[in-house]
């Protein structure tokens, strides 16, 4: 018993985190017995320290630290691989420096946290089946749309993408791991710690966070103790996401294996490369709107009360220099995932590969320049809106670029439509349709009338749910049999994408409509007029909550008992496709060297990787290699031509 | 390259059914949207303006969904796998300079028409307002609107929007506590109130009639029910009304509602005054309301207080706050907005409830 208190590991976080709870009281109640303040015990101030500091007891109890303070010590620190890869479920619990442990340990606690965000939205929809008050106060309500808003974006769609990168992208550019693999493991475990946060913050007095996930200034600077969690939480999230995206940019730029030039890339590496950048740059912003607010509330800053010379709009001008690059971070690695799909379910290369990741660097750069297209009703200085009403709209014409060329990879294919290549294909139609919405949102005289109303409810639904979410699915049901080494249900992944289709569009279509008409957002009640709509809403969207619960069955059971997969099941042809399902402990027996493009479907004898046995001097079989540079070089022209 | 024998594009034939039935689906289309009964009542000189440019966005939108998902829904009918065809690739096809620069132009001249025409329709709009033009300050309060106008030489203070039709009007917004947002679905246009400065938008009332104010911004718990009405009058009613605001008003209780019973207002507020109903957040045995925000009256009001002490937790609520809850989160407006009477009956019926005698 007295090892497993000292080892790294959950009885050690739960003794350090108990430590930790003890230090925040002595620190708060100490510093204000010594400073001669009154009331002594001060709750909020215990709180407020105690949010901050004992994730890191947590974190240091359950292994996040270990090898780092070793080495600090002057340790001998050998690393034996003893906390690499996972030969039991057990291992998933633990800290695990194997990026396709970490890749899974991603995805299943960001779909915990979207089971948990879906049913508050079945909440929401279960108190707006009428008008009047059904189930929930409204400052209950005001938390649980707040807490749905920002777990679903924070622990969900921005993690459940980098946990599927995490997984996949060191094996498709022949990589052994990440850059930073114990920097990799810190990333996912600040993720549960800033998750179960948020959830804690119903039990504080006043109820969770009310004021959106937005959280503006002043509403977020003077609510109850719940607006807390949302601010500290916010800060280990962004610092999870930065984490993960400098060891994302480290691995692409230096571990790409030898022939890997970047525009041999599969999309899905650009993709990530791009949403890396946004990170990077942009989380630091919404870090500091939180630490301002924090800062007003815990010691009077005043960088948001007028009366003492705050700035109410500076506030916005922050939180949405982040949060709008945010909603490219919660697409683009999506646009990867549609990529690989579509090439390989055509079987012909993706049609204007170049072009495709051109436009994914001019979209991270298009969206810098946007944010106050969120304030055209502000009261912000009047000239900065039409700017930023032009440079919105031109970003749909990357975008544009985009979904034609996954049609004109699509034209003259051979389409398999199994359950991928179906989310793909429904992807495309309703992110189109939330992208005219954008387009309409961005022209300044219909904003001010639709601004915070149900249209807005149902043009980020349109990009994040048909947009974001149906990419994650395709996404997870593509590199299935690759992470768990078995194959999924076809037919429940069929029935699963038809229910969410159909339920999807009743539910968030009419959405559009009672927006324009006046219904506002963000509330518990509603005139009684938009009763009708409201209530087919919201049976449909139980049908929709429903319609996961037969992905969650297909996985868990395939996952269990699932036909064993093949290491090509998609006759693929980049890397990660050539290992076994699931790859070696350490990804590659083989060092692979890249020899072509990664989507040379049709090109007769095309290969994109070949192996080098480890033994130095087995050559490649000369008849490979050949036809594989005659192909690659092919491609080449053909691409040169094309940017000329 | 080589041809792939297997999969040929479209027969002419093929391109004639395609282009005729992604045509006729778009006017079908359009037809359908355009009937859609989309805005409230137009109310406003923009409303009709800023309608017709929907009816354009939508005209220019609905092609572009329809020839994305009719190549699409084409793709999957003319080239899907057929059993047979499992080991088939397609046409190793790498992409299409001229298409490319086709699809990439096309868009942008699109995208510059809306944004010209998006940004006259917007100086048109906000056409800075005539010299001596109407001016109603709006200020927002959680969670309540209240207005004030020089007619004349006098100063009318209200809790009712009153502006008369076909004169020019420009509203100036402000915020006493947290950003709120004056909107008149019927007007289109709104504005965030924003503490610390005063934002503005100016238009002419068309119709006469009832309209709904709405707060479009998240602005807390009462966000919800922060909702009133502007009555827009002709002229001569209007010049009737503002002779009628002379009066000074009662020192407490205020406000112009009327008529309603204290049951009814516990239990459903008068929105038209700014009045959030209590039950919403608070339990009265008599009233049967479950609100659960705010304390339960029947355990926090001791059976020793006094008529004047309930009477001063409504009209302000701040003074002293029950252990566990919030300070700020009960409207502060009651003792504005109600009549005397209506206090004073409110008052009795919560008195009554608490002593039993309900």
């Amino acid at each position: 018993m007295a090892a497993k208190l000292r080892q790294p590991g959950w009885y050690r976080a739960a003794w350090m985190v108990v430590l930790g709870i003890g230090i925040t009281f002595g620190l708060s109640i100490g510093l204000r017995a010594a400073f001669g303040l009154d009331p002594v015990y001060d709750p909020t101030a215990i709180l407020t320290i105690g949010l901050l500091m004992v994730p890191f007891f947590f974190l240091g109890g359950i292994g996040c630290f270990d090898y780092w303070l070793r080495w600090a010590r002057g340790k001998q620190v050998t690393d034996d691989h003893s906390d690499h890869g996972a030969t039991s479920w057990k291992d998933y619990f633990k800290v695990n420096t194997d990026h396709k442990v970490i890749g899974i340990q991603y995805i299943c606690v960001s779909f915990f946290f979207m089971f948990v965000g879906g049913l508050m939205a079945m909440l929401i929809r279960a108190e707006l089946a009428a008008p009047g008050r059904q189930f929930v106060d409204p400052n209950t309500y005001n938390g649980v749309f707040s807490v749905h808003a920002t777990l679903l974006i924070f622990l969900f769609v921005i993690p459940v993408f980098a946990g599927i990168a995490n997984y996949v992208i060191p094996l498709m550019i022949g990589a052994p791991d990440m850059a930073f693999p114990r920097l990799n493991a810190l990333s996912f475990w600040l993720l549960p710690v800033a998750g179960v946060m948020m959830l804690l913050s119903f039990f504080a007095p006043g109820g969770s966070f009310a004021s959106g996930w937005t959280a503006y200034a002043p509403l977020s600077t003077s609510a109850p103790t719940g607006q807390l969690f949302f601010t500290i939480a916010v800060q280990f999230a962004g610092a999870s996401s930065i984490a993960t995206a400098l060891n994302f940019l480290v691995t692409i730029i230096t571990m790409r294996a030898p022939g890997m030039t970047f525009f041999r890339l599969p999309l899905l590496v650009w993709a990530n490369f791009a949403t890396s950048l946004l990170v990077v740059i942009a989380t630091p912003f919404i870090a500091a709107s939180q630490f301002m607010v924090l800062l007003d509330r815990a010691l009077g800053f005043n960088f948001f009360d007028v009366a003492k010379g705050g700035d109410i709009l500076m506030y916005q001008h922050i939180f949405w220099f982040y949060s709008h690059p945010a909603v490219y971070i919660m697409m683009l690695p999506g646009f990867g995932i549609v990529s690989e799909i579509i090439a390989n379910r055509s079987r012909k290369p993706i049609f204007g590969y170049r072009m495709m990741a051109f436009s994914l660097l001019a979209i991270v750069l298009l969206g810098f320049t946007v944010w106050a297209h969120h304030m055209f009703v502000s009261g912000m200085a009047n000239w900065i809106r039409i700017p930023m009403m032009i440079t919105t709209a031109i970003i749909a014409i990357p975008t544009g670029i985009k979904i034609f060329s996954w049609l004109g990879t699509m034209w003259r294919g051979v389409l398999k439509l199994d359950t991928p290549m179906l989310w793909s294909l429904g992807f495309i139609t309703m992110f189109t349709i939330g992208g005219i919405s954008g387009v309409m949102l961005a022209m300044v005289p219909l904003d001010i009338h639709v601004s915070d109303t149900y249209f807005i409810v149902a043009h980020i639904h349109y990009v994040l749910f048909g947009g974001s979410l149906f990419t994650i699915f395709a996404g997870i049901y593509y590199w299935f049999p690759k992470m768990t080494g078995h194959m999924y249900n076809e037919k429940l992944g069929k029935l699963h994408f038809w229910i969410t289709f159909v339920a999807f569009n009743i539910t968030f279509a009419p959405m559009h409509l009672i927006g324009v008409q006046g219904m506002p957002r963000r509330v518990a009640d509603y005139a009684q007029e938009f009763a009708t709509w409201n209530i087919i809403i919201s049976v449909a969207s139980f049908a929709l909550g429903l319609s996961t619960l037969i992905f969650l069955y297909n996985v868990i059971v395939s996952w269990r008992s699932g036909p064993a997969a093949v290491a090509n099941p998609w006759r693929a042809l980049t890397v990660e496709w050539q290992v076994s399902s699931p790859p070696p402990i350490f990804n590659f027996d083989a060092i692979p060297s890249i020899v072509g493009g990664p989507y040379e479907y049709g090109v007769p004898g095309a290969v994109h990787a070949v192996f080098k046995e480890p033994q130095p001097s087995a050559a490649v079989p000369a008849g490979v290699g050949a036809v594989a540079a005659q192909a690659s070089g092919s491609a080449d022209d053909s691409d040169d031509e094309e940017a000329s | 390259m080589s041809e792939s024998p297997n999969r040929p594009g479209p027969t002419a034939k093929q391109w004639a059914v395609l282009l005729a039935l992604m045509i006729v689906s778009s006017a079908i289309l359009i037809a359908i949207f355009l009937v859609i009964d989309w805005f409230p009542v137009a109310g406003s000189n923009v409303s009709d303006e800023i309608d017709t440019f929907w009816d354009v966005l939508l005209i220019v939108s609905i092609p572009i969904f329809v020839i994305v998902t009719g190549v699409l829904l084409f793709s999957v009918w003319r080239w899907r796998q057929r059993p047979g065809e499992e080991e088939l690739d397609g046409p190793p096809i790498h992409g299409n300079a001229k298409l490319e620069v086709i699809w990439t132009a096309i868009p942008t001249v699109i995208i510059a028409a809306l944004c010209a025409y998006a940004a006259v329709l917007l100086l048109d709009i906000e056409a800075a307002p005539a010299k001596g033009t109407r001016v109603v300050n709006v200020t927002g309060v959680q969670f309540a609107w209240s207005f004030e106008t020089n007619e004349g030489d006098r100063k009318i203070k209200a809790n009712r929007l009153v502006v008369p039709v076909d004169e020019p009007v420009q509203f100036k917004v402000r915020s006493r506590d947290v950003i709120h947002d004056f909107w008149v679905p019927a007007w289109r246009l709104k504005v965030d109130a924003v503490p610390g400065i005063t934002t503005s938008y100016s238009l002419t009332p068309t119709k006469t009639g009832t309209f709904d104010i709405v707060c479009a911004e998240l602005c807390g718990l009462g966000h919800a029910y922060m909702r009133q009405t502007v009555t827009v009058l002709p002229k001569a009613k209007y010049a009737a009304w503002v002779a009628g605001q002379g009066k000074p008003a009662a020192p407490a209780g205020g406000g112009e509602s009327a008529g309603l019973s204290a049951k009814e207002l516990f239990v459903a507020g008068n929105p038209s005054v700014g009045a959030t109903a209590c039950g919403t957040c608070h339990v009265l045995n008599a009233a049967g309301t479950k609100g659960a925000t705010g304390p339960n009256l029947n355990e926090m009001i001791p059976k020793s207080d006094s008529k004047a002490a309930i009477r001063e937790m409504i009209v302000n609520p701040n003074a002293e706050i029950t252990k566990g809850y919030a300070q700020g989160i009960m409207p502060a407006n009651y003792g504005q907005v109600l009549s005397a009477k209506e206090i004073d009956e409110l008052v009795n019926y919560i008195y009554d409830d608490v002593q039993g005698k309900g």
